[in-house]
């Protein structure tokens, strides 16, 4: 049984990760990685770093949709409440005031925008991101942790289709990498 | 950069955002250590507030059971004054909450970089003073738990519908989603933070549970990215928000048709005074926090005139409302009105009207000197003459209207019992000791953000001039 674990592990490589010194030598080491052919890059850095996203070749983000979709459902949500609550099932009238007195809707209608907007905001960050992620391979690097103090990491994964181990290693190096490590999977599926 | 935009550049910014240039690491260190000291080592000054801060917490529980086995009654509020210290301790609770929000989103968006390293600590009191605000609402009802329907749109057998026209109700929606979107905000703030603890936690019940509430982040840029936006659009729905929310707490008074409160001018008025209060107590707490905690080089001096600047900024919009609401009283030609104004500053509440003139209109003022906005002491003096104003200010506004109405057969006087004064004592004793556990076990600094305004956090650190901020 160990016997065999052990082989899967060692299969089991999940990419390889190097340590740059400052967030420009890691800018700079993304952008030869890339040039090196390499997409499937990802790095791990204790701020976000300016320029970062281009020089990885990242697509925008989609939240700001996801937003949108979310306050305008608020918004309409809280006007058809509104409206259906006051002007439909319990109607009553209160100081003179029409039945269906739409002026009033507008703070109870911008609450509950910004509140659902919030809410896409925050759970939409945690779906894009894939959080809460408790068991990451990387978490298995002994470095790594430093990543959330002073630490800049650039790790070249598997799935890239021109990925092998040497070719990796080559390529952080050639970058200015240092601590050069072979990061393997060790969760069972 | 070119020579003549640096030397435009260093008169514009003359200090520094960080004293001393600090590492990444030092950042980290000092920021973490009041969070990972050992049990044994916990400060005598942290435990000695605590202490306070629980029995305080001790006298709320003791003041709300009696409160609700008797009923409110108990409280001072009498014809004429029905409302009193219970709805001016909300508006002062959540007055001061706005000081939060205000740093975190209104100044990230204008690019305030200085706001790094008191963002985490108004959030936070933020949170707290919204608790704290909402103990009000809640209790005054009697009966909280059958009041529900009265607060939200629940369903319930007698099939009624709260009334969307009132603005008591707005301000229901606007005080839970601000005290929630601000708990959001917070913690997606936190997130980067607590994977520091977690990372180096020395015990595994600390890996766990910092873990658990960092759920795994590993400062992937691919998460940084939408991070980035996630806390940009944060700010930019916040920032209408905080200025919603006062304004509709403002409406609860302004859309009666009493003299002295039904005005137009009270929505940015209440804003206004709302920021203010907020940063006075800020400032009481900041200063204590770092001289206690050794924070002088991330909580620079340059950040205290900042503050200090803004509370003379809002102070004075303060000073202008209050002298517009004579001038409209005068200009309007409203009997009653009149009356109501010449009574505030010249009735029987006359000592409560020239409290809340001393501390808001005139201490503010002395900000104007750069050696008053410069010096520690005074300023924290200033900023508690800003905390006994503010709450002055809401005192005054509420019973000073009540208390003499239109026929002088229903005049009054108002005065608090002692359940009054130990349930406002009590929320002292929630947000204290909600605020000393933070401080115990929450980095107080957001400690990614202020490293992101360092200046060896630029990509292009070796073109910038030294001693500049990242750009």
């Amino acid at each position: 049984m160990s016997a065999k674990t052990a082989v899967t592990f060692e299969d089991n490589v999940w990419g390889v990760v190097a340590e740059y010194k400052s967030p420009g030598a890691l800018l700079e080491a993304v952008k030869a990685v890339r040039q090196a052919g390499f997409s499937a890059i990802d790095t791990y850095t204790p701020f976000p770093i300016h320029g970062m996203d281009r020089a990885m070749g990242l697509r925008p983000t989609i939240l700001p949709y996801l937003v949108l979709g979310g306050g305008l459902t608020g918004v309409g949500c809280a006007i058809l409440l509104q409206w259906w609550m006051n002007g439909f099932d319990y109607p009553f009238i209160i100081g003179g005031k029409p039945i269906i007195s739409y002026q009033a809707y507008v703070p109870v209608g911008f609450e509950l925008m910004v509140l659902l907007s919030a809410l896409t905001t925050v759970f939409g960050l945690f779906a894009l991101c894939r959080l809460p992620q408790p068991y990451h391979p990387l978490f298995t690097h002994d470095r790594f942790p430093r990543f959330s103090d002073d630490g800049f990491f650039l790790a070249i994964e598997a799935t890239d289709p021109s990925f092998s181990e040497a070719r990796a290693r080559e390529a952080l190096a050639a970058a200015g990498g240092t601590e050069i490590t072979v990061v393997r999977d060790i969760s069972e599926t | 950069m070119s020579a003549e935009r640096s030397a435009v550049a260093a008169v514009l910014e003359p200090e520094p955002l960080l004293q001393n240039n600090p590492s990444f690491a030092a950042i980290t260190n000092v920021v973490c250590r009041p969070v990972e000291l050992e049990v044994k080592k916990t400060p005598i000054g942290w435990i000695l507030s605590f202490l306070v801060a629980i029995s305080l917490l001790g006298l709320y529980g003791a003041t709300l059971t009696y409160l609700v086995t008797t009923g409110v009654g108990v409280w001072g509020n009498n014809s004429p004054v029905y409302w009193a210290w219970d709805i001016t301790n909300f508006v002062w609770w959540i007055g001061i909450g706005h000081a939060g929000t205000l740093i975190s989103a209104i100044l990230f968006l204008f690019r305030q970089k200085w706001r790094t390293a008191i963002n985490r600590f108004a959030e936070a009191m933020t949170v707290f003073a919204v608790l704290c605000a909402l103990q009000f609402p809640i209790f005054h009802t009697g009966r909280p738990w059958l009041a529900a329907y009265w607060l939200f749109p629940l369903p319930n057998q007698m099939s009624m519908w709260p009334n969307f026209r009132s603005p008591l109700m707005w301000d229901v929606f606007a005080v839970s989603t601000y005290g929630l979107v601000s708990v959001l905000f917070w913690y997606v703030g936190l997130i980067p933070d607590l994977a520091t603890l977690r990372d180096r936690a020395t015990t595994r019940t600390r890996a766990i549970l910092y873990g658990i509430f960092a759920m795994g982040w590993r400062g992937s840029n691919r998460h940084w990215q939408h991070y980035e936006r996630a806390y940009l659009i944060l700010a930019g729905i916040s920032t209408p928000l905080v200025l919603s929310v006062h304004s509709v707490v403002s409406f609860d008074f302004a859309t009666s048709v009493l003299p002295g409160w039904h005005a137009t001018i009270f929505p940015p008025y209440f804003v206004a005074g709302a920021v203010f209060s907020g940063f006075g107590l800020v400032m009481t707490l900041m200063v204590l926090a770092r001289e206690f905690y050794g924070l002088k080089d991330l909580v620079t001096m340059r950040v205290l005139e900042n503050m200090n600047k803004i509370m003379l900024v809002t102070g004075t919009m303060v000073g202008y409302a209050y002298g517009m609401e004579f001038f409209i009283a005068w200009y309007g030609g409203n009997p009653y009105e009149r009356f109501t104004f010449i009574n505030r500053a010249m009735g029987p509440y006359a000592w409560a009207y020239w409290t809340m003139i001393s501390c808001n209109v005139i201490s503010p003022q002395l900000f104007w000197f750069r050696f008053i906005r410069r010096s520690v002491p005074l300023m924290f003096i200033i900023s508690i003459f800003v905390n006994i104003g503010m709450w002055f200010e809401r005192f005054v506004i509420i019973a000073t209207s009540l208390h003499r109405d239109f026929t002088p057969a229903a005049w009054g006087y108002f005065r608090p019992t002692w359940i009054d004064v130990s349930m406002y004592l009590g929320t002292f004793g929630l947000f204290f000791t909600l605020f000393l556990l933070f401080l115990r076990f929450v980095p107080m600094i957001a400690i990614s953000e202020i490293k992101g305004v360092t200046p060896g956090a630029s990509p292009h650190a070796h073109d910038a001039d030294h001693g500049k901020e990242a750009h």
